[in-house]
């Protein structure tokens, strides 16, 4: 009994140390970003790192939502004679909800993972300790550039998963289930309104927050050894992917207000 | 000139430093020995800042170290060098630009003086066209010494050196020893480095300090430390199993 005393307390502990450490890590960012020198070197690195090189993955997961929803979603509306609206439904649930989540998820586990074994990789090995004892302010160094890669490069990636996921589906809809290209073109410029796709873009803001600053926070703070490295990697995919869905619940209800 | 005084340090309640007293002198080279988890590091650390003592202070020239802020820290930073045990360079850049790495952040000189400055403190660590190779394809021992040619980079007056010949065969060893003697003349830098080899020892130190269970036992020359009757620093010089330090 006193174990499980025990054992609770010092999750709640460990969940308000966590909380407290990860807030100050944003809040040392956030002042870092205003004072130059501004590190546009390592900031470019990190958005080519973070953007161009997830757009294969982006493209592919975008392209195969897009076509399996135009085929779950012509199955359902087929039933009372709606097929029309295949287009708007693909669009909408893209555009509102699954391009930026799954571009979350997805860059989550190539490049927050990624972030997490660098940074881990560099506190193991003192390399983080040795920008100290030059002078040199990690959090700046480090942490800054990845994070504005985060929140810059997840939008623009959200907007090619919502438009290759309109792309496929669109496919789909009018070359496989023979619906009328005018018809599937028009009911969607009919129904999605600007207001759904900057939704979508302004929670991906938020998701490409979330990813870099767990990814960093887990990497800078990573001890022992390589199995420690390992843990800070798997511990950043499970932590960001569980933000994630978590804000997009919260950020979904505050914009149906 | 570094004044240590009665610093302590515990991590979870279990105590490191328990109340360190220590002079470097500048301008000699002051080598801390004691065996392996005794808190060498954790000493060194306290030196450039990257931890802070539970209790007493370290005094640089009359600053309060161990009491300044980040900002007070920094500038203090740039007067030091530190070679790593590891070499910590960064991998994901060339040679030449770990080596010229802490100029780029702190002057504002031309990139091509700073690549006279690389290709200079590369040769004075016995190293030549090595600029653009990356950190993963060089040797521990070349690690090593771009580590050392860093360290020396901004011409510090202080140079920490975190188990210098670790992992390093007896020759290389030597060959590092003597690029610290070397270095160390020339520039009449003040070196401190914690080690075991007690070979090194004997080679470089102007003071030899004994760290053994969080105090600093014994200080001396070399000589001094050769004829110690002290049966805790004679057990560590001669490396031997059975003494007062029990092996678990």
């Amino acid at each position: 009994m006193r174990e499980l005393f025990e054992y609770i307390g010092q999750m709640a502990e460990d969940f308000v140390r966590i909380t407290g450490e990860i807030f100050l890590m944003l809040y040392q960012s956030i002042m870092w970003m205003f004072i130059p020198p501004f590190k546009l070197r390592n900031i470019f690195k990190q958005m080519e790192f973070v953007g161009v090189k997830s757009m294969f993955v982006v493209l592919l997961t975008g392209s195969f939502t897009g076509m399996v929803l135009a085929l779950q979603s012509y199955n359902a509306l087929k039933r009372f004679g709606a097929e029309s609206l295949v287009g708007p439904t693909v669009a909408l649930s893209m555009a509102r909800e699954l391009g930026p989540v799954l571009t979350g998820l997805m860059v989550t586990g190539r490049a927050g993972s990624a972030m997490a074994t660098e940074l881990g990789t560099m506190r193991v090995t003192e390399q983080i300790d040795a920008l100290y004892t030059m002078a040199v302010n990690p959090i700046k160094y480090l942490v800054v550039p990845r994070i504005l890669a985060g929140i810059l490069m997840l939008p623009v990636l959200t907007v090619i998963a919502d438009f290759i996921g309109v792309a496929g589906g669109y496919f789909i809809g009018v070359h496989v289930l023979n619906i009328n290209p005018g018809v599937y073109i028009g009911r969607t410029v009919d129904f999605v309104k600007m207001e759904d796709i900057f939704d979508g873009i302004t929670k991906s803001f938020f998701f490409g927050l979330i990813l870099s600053l767990v990814a960093c926070y887990q990497g800078f703070y990573t001890k022992g050894g390589a199995e420690g490295v390992g843990r800070a990697a798997t511990n950043s995919v499970v932590m960001s992917s569980v933000l994630i869905l978590i804000a997009d619940y919260f950020l979904t209800s505050m914009m149906f207000k | 000139m570094i004044k240590i005084n009665e610093l302590k340090k515990s991590f979870n309640n279990k105590k490191v430093l328990d109340g360190i007293n220590l002079d470097v002198e500048q301008g000699k080279i002051t080598v801390i020995i004691g065996r392996s988890g005794e808190g060498k590091s954790v000493l060194i650390k306290h030196i450039i800042g990257l931890l802070k003592p539970d209790e007493g202070n370290i005094m640089l020239d009359g600053e309060e170290l161990t009491a300044m802020d980040e900002k007070e820290l920094n500038n203090i930073r740039k007067r030091f060098g530190m070679l790593f045990q590891g070499a910590a360079l960064f991998d994901s850049m060339t040679v030449a630009e770990n080596v010229g790495f802490p100029l780029r952040e702190h002057t504002d000189k031309h990139e091509d003086e700073i690549m006279d400055i690389v290709r200079d403190k590369l040769k004075r660590v016995g190293l030549v066209g090595v600029e653009d190779m990356m950190p993963a394809d060089l040797s521990g021992g070349m690690k090593k010494r771009v580590g050392l040619a860093r360290a020396i980079a901004m011409d510090p007056e202080i140079v920490l050196f975190d188990e210098p010949t670790t992992g390093l065969d007896p020759i290389m060893s030597d060959s590092i020893a003597h690029l610290m003697l070397e270095t160390q003349k020339d520039l009449k830098t003040t070196y401190i480095a914690i080690t075991h080899d007690i070979a090194l020892t004997y080679k470089i130190a102007d003071k030899v300090a004994m760290l053994h269970e969080g105090r600093i036992i014994e200080t001396g020359t070399v000589d001094e430390i050769k004829a110690t009757i002290n049966p805790v620093l004679r057990q560590f010089i001669e490396g031997r199993a059975e003494g007062p330090i029990k092996v678990y």
